[in-house]
């Protein structure tokens, strides 16, 4: 139950693009059609899916303060905490190889269609952001962190099949000039979050 | 020290090429941390440091990194520096770090630097590179500051945590936006920017 409210929170109500803001480039970037849009979107979700528990099982068994006592007693001083971005942004490049190399050799297609995607996942803030969000807060099991990870890459992926959706109409208006491509796409983002904000507030 | 080429490297991107408006780069941290002007203000001047040291360094080691690595060298390189950020930020403004949250970290993925790092330090001398980061950051820092400064006057009537707007004007009946302090209108703030400038700007727009 308690992971099934995690699930509709991270989708719904802490969503990466509307609430932080996370992944905005990439999410501009790519969303000018709903296919490319939408394998995006999956790539997101899958690395998300990955990258969330290998880093949660660093956190707890590495990084955080106290974390190494499993070594022996004297360790139990210890704080590596200062390091965790390095650690995690190391692991989510290779995390990010790895599957390219995987996806590569078991789905060539999918691999085609992700094309450039999957290399440039390791430089999306929605990555590293998620794993940060997970160091700050605390999360009980690497289960709750794996939902965690799911929920908010299928937020992600929501945003930006959405805004590609509304873009693809939008070819066909008369906007005026000066707002013609990023800057229209900028105001439909915001009223789409203002949209989201009405699931503030939903519990489960 | 500061050719006509050079300072075209400096100036540049504080409009005509400007990272956030023109490029579209790192609008992550652009928009999340504008809600008050002083931790819009530190993260404008990290972003700063950052890029124009890894600038600095990536250019100093180009010709060494090989190619098939070299993003993996950039994020190193960045992580390191934002790292050191970091830790200063915690040593000496912890309030305002606290406030930035994640956001610092974030600095390692803000696409101003990779795009910077990938178009110019990986073919350009020490110095140029160097111009070229604080003009970037500088840019960066001239939009953060604006939505902030309007979404902290209009949001919360205040300007750097001091009241500006008087106490009179809330007796008459003003009230302060509370819509300017929610995520939704930082974007909505950077379009109108994007709107001024490109109709002050015919040739960028499409």
């Amino acid at each position: 139950m308690e992971n099934l409210n995690l699930f509709v929170r991270s989708i719904f109500i802490d969503n990466m693009i509307f609430a932080y803001f996370l992944g905005m480039c990439s999410y501009l970037a790519v969303s000018k059609n709903v296919k490319t849009a939408f394998g995006l979107g999956i790539a997101v979700t899958f690395v998300l899916a990955i990258t969330l528990p290998v880093n949660y099982l660093l956190e707890t068994y590495v990084l955080k303060a106290g974390a190494l006592k499993w070594l022996g007693p004297e360790y139990a001083q210890l704080d590596l905490s200062f390091l965790s971005l390095i650690m995690f942004i190391a692991i989510i490049a290779s995390m990010v190889q790895l599957v390219e190399m995987f996806v590569e050799k078991y789905s060539p297609s999918l691999y085609a269609s992700l094309g450039i995607f999957l290399p440039l996942i390791a430089v999306n803030c929605a990555i590293l952001g998620g794993s940060l969000f997970m160091q700050q807060r605390n999360f009980p099991s690497v289960t709750s962190a794996t939902v965690y990870g799911i929920g908010s890459g299928i937020g992600w992926m929501l945003a930006i099949v959405c805004l590609a959706a509304i873009r693809e109409k939008l070819s066909y208006s008369n906007i005026p000039a000066p707002l013609r491509g990023i800057g229209i796409t900028f105001i439909i983002t915001g009223l789409m979050g203002i949209a989201f904000m009405s699931f503030l507030g939903i519990k489960l | 020290m500061l050719s006509k080429k050079n300072k075209e490297i400096l100036l540049g991107p504080l409009s005509k090429n400007n990272p956030v408006i023109v490029q579209i780069l790192g609008i992550c941290s652009a928009l999340a941390v504008t809600a008050k002007l002083e931790p819009a203000l530190v993260m404008a001047v990290s972003v700063t440091a950052v890029v124009a040291f890894a600038n600095v360094i990536i250019s100093l080691l180009r010709n060494t990194i090989p190619n098939s690595i070299r993003i993996i060298v950039q994020l190193v390189v960045v992580a390191a520096l934002v790292i050191i950020v970091d830790q200063v930020l915690k040593a000496y403004m912890y309030q305002v770090s606290k406030q930035l949250s994640v956001f610092v970290g974030l600095i390692i993925t803000n696409c101003i630097l990779m795009g910077r790092l990938e178009a110019f330090a990986l073919s350009h001398k020490p110095w140029e590179s160097f111009l070229d980061g604080v003009g970037n950051g500088v840019g960066y820092g001239i939009i953060l500051v604006i939505v902030a400064f309007f979404r902290e006057l209009l949001g919360s009537g205040t300007l750097f945590g001091y009241q500006v707007i008087p106490q009179q004007l809330y007796d008459w009946g003003y009230q302060n936006n509370g819509l300017m302090i929610l995520p939704p209108m930082a974007l909505i703030t950077v379009a109108c920017i994007i709107w001024v400038h490109r109709s002050r700007n015919k040739d960028l727009q499409q």
